[in-house]
């Protein structure tokens, strides 16, 4: 049995984790190109390193950030996602189309 | 027979001089007009062909490790092509009709097995998928039927139709479907390709690809720099290390895939039965093991280590579907590492470097392609980058341009 330390509940057995992708900066969804979206969405470096990445605790529904080697499989840290994002995200909304105005 | 036997027996040379499989290894050449990356099934499989239809035999299969050492050795060797779009199932379909005729064509016996594949529909929603792949395979000439409870019983006695209490609605029965030792495809396409001219470079590692002005003009290796006219990537679980040498990035994330065998038992299963909901395949091979596979890692990793946590989960379900093997012991496990892409086919065709052609994102979907993908990219070198009708819908830049080709219903164990 594999065990992930969870920032918010200590050690736990990986199976109760959830992976959920590399931690990566999200283009403006607005003003990008078709490429740059794709690029965030399906490409991604996948090489042999150590890597951040989003992870969360399924039973406590709780997201947070760990550092881990994707061939020795060693978790070396697990931390707090405010450790990284100290400030609020600002999403901008969507301006309004001429279509979405007659509906 | 026993006195020529006797007389090999005495004497001091290898009898079958002339016969064996491959030629000794030779010192690398400066040059090759293609040069092969990954000398695994569809490697060889590519330089096969290359050699056979287009002529093209100045052709150098650089593997790091030994043929078909990777995942060639690692699938658990199904066949089929019950798939759920068209494209999949044109191309796989092909595969299928390919691989009944390899026997013949290698004159060496890949133990092609045609024993038709079962999958097990638990809820209303996979009934209805059943029947659209049954249509589209009918479609294209495969064989396919949608059949009930009495009938799954019929082909497989022994199966448990109320497995974790999910009781069977229904199967799609896949007649085409097959097996075949993968071990002996390789082989049998490596045979042929050396036979015909092509160099087969074993324990010989690429190191970096050579890039010039957006054109790939050689590799080098551990055994030295070789320039080419052109490069084919087919390295399996390491598409995205290899390409991001010749400064590509590829739409793919790299998991483990576990499956595990039991020891020998008396023949009972002949189908492949597999069951997505329950995320578990079982067959009976010839000699008697049950192999069992089931979905990937639930998160990227690249290392072949086994886990005690997918034996439980994989073998929980094994044991739902056929409760009497509570009894057998395992004999092996083993793992692969499967290059998924996020709509489960394949990337085939040309990349942002000119001269390097790409087959990867083979997942968990590769063994199944290996003759119509080696045919296909054989082509696609021959004619300088003119890409093959077939599998054009599986180039990369499907993925910018938001067209991807969705077989995710149609794995078989659910990943």
């Amino acid at each position: 049995m594999k065990i992930m330390n969870c920032p918010l509940n200590g050690p736990r057995n990986i199976s109760e984790f959830v992976y959920g992708g590399e931690v990566k900066a999200m283009p403006n969804a607005l003003t990008c190109s078709d490429k740059e979206w794709a690029e965030y969405v399906f490409y991604s470096e996948n090489t042999i390193r150590v890597v951040t990445e989003w992870w969360f605790h399924s039973p406590s529904g709780y997201w947070f950030i760990a550092e881990r080697h994707t061939a020795s499989d060693e978790i070396l840290k697990t931390y707090d996602p405010s450790e990284l994002f100290n400030k609020r995200v600002e999403f901008e909304s969507a301006p309004e189309s001429a279509e979405e105005k007659t509906v | 027979m026993p006195f020529s036997l006797l007389k090999y027996g005495l004497k001091n040379d290898y009898p079958f001089e002339n016969d064996v499989d491959l030629p000794s290894p030779t010192e690398l050449k400066k040059h090759y007009d293609v040069v092969i990356i990954g000398g695994g099934g569809h490697g060889v499989a590519t330089a096969y062909y290359l050699a056979k239809y287009h002529g093209i035999t100045n052709v150098a299969i650089l593997e790091k490790g030994y043929l078909g050492g990777g995942n060639t050795a690692r699938n658990t060797a199904v066949i089929r092509s019950n798939y759920l779009t068209s494209e999949g199932v044109k191309f796989y379909k092909e595969s299928v009709d390919m691989f009944k005729g390899l026997s013949n064509e290698f004159d060496f016996n890949i133990m092609y097995s045609s024993r038709g594949q079962l999958t097990l529909a638990h809820t209303d929603s996979t009934v209805r998928s059943f029947r659209q792949r049954t249509e589209v395979n009918t479609h294209f000439g495969g064989k396919t039927e949608l059949i009930d409870p009495q009938q799954i019983k019929e082909l497989v006695p022994t199966l448990n139709m109320n497995p974790a209490d999910m009781p069977i609605l229904a199967g799609l029965w896949h007649i085409d479907g097959a097996t075949a030792r993968h071990d002996a495809v390789a082989w049998g396409y490596a045979k042929g390709a050396t036979q015909r001219g092509v160099e087969l470079h074993q324990l010989t590692e690429v190191t970096d690809v050579i890039v010039e002005n957006g054109k790939a003009t050689g590799v080098k290796t551990n055994r030295g720099t070789v320039t080419c006219g052109c490069i084919v990537q087919a390295v399996a679980g390491h598409s995205s290390i290899v390409a991001a040498m010749a400064g590509i990035k590829m739409p793919i994330t790299t998991y483990p895939l576990q499956a595990m065998v039991t020891q020998p038992v008396k023949p009972f299963l002949d189908p492949l039965v597999s069951s997505s909901a329950l995320h578990c395949y079982v067959q009976q091979t010839g000699r008697g093991e049950i192999v069992f596979g089931g979905g990937s890692d639930p998160y990227p990793l690249y290392n072949t280590r086994s886990t005690l946590d997918l034996k439980e989960s994989l073998l929980a379900s094994a044991v739902e579907m056929f409760p009497f093997m509570t009894n057998l012991k395992l004999m092996r496990q083993w793992a692969g590492i499967t290059d998924m892409t996020s709509d489960y086919s394949p990337i085939m065709g040309l990349s942002p470097v000119e001269n390097y052609y790409l087959d990867a994102g083979w997942g968990t979907w590769g063994f199944k392609s290996t003759p119509i993908c080696g045919k296909s990219m054989a082509e696609l070198v021959a004619s300088g980058g003119k890409v093959p009708e077939l599998i054009a819908p599986f180039s990369m830049d499907r993925f910018d341009e938001f067209r991807q080709v969705n077989e995710m219903g149609a794995t078989a164990a659910s990943h």
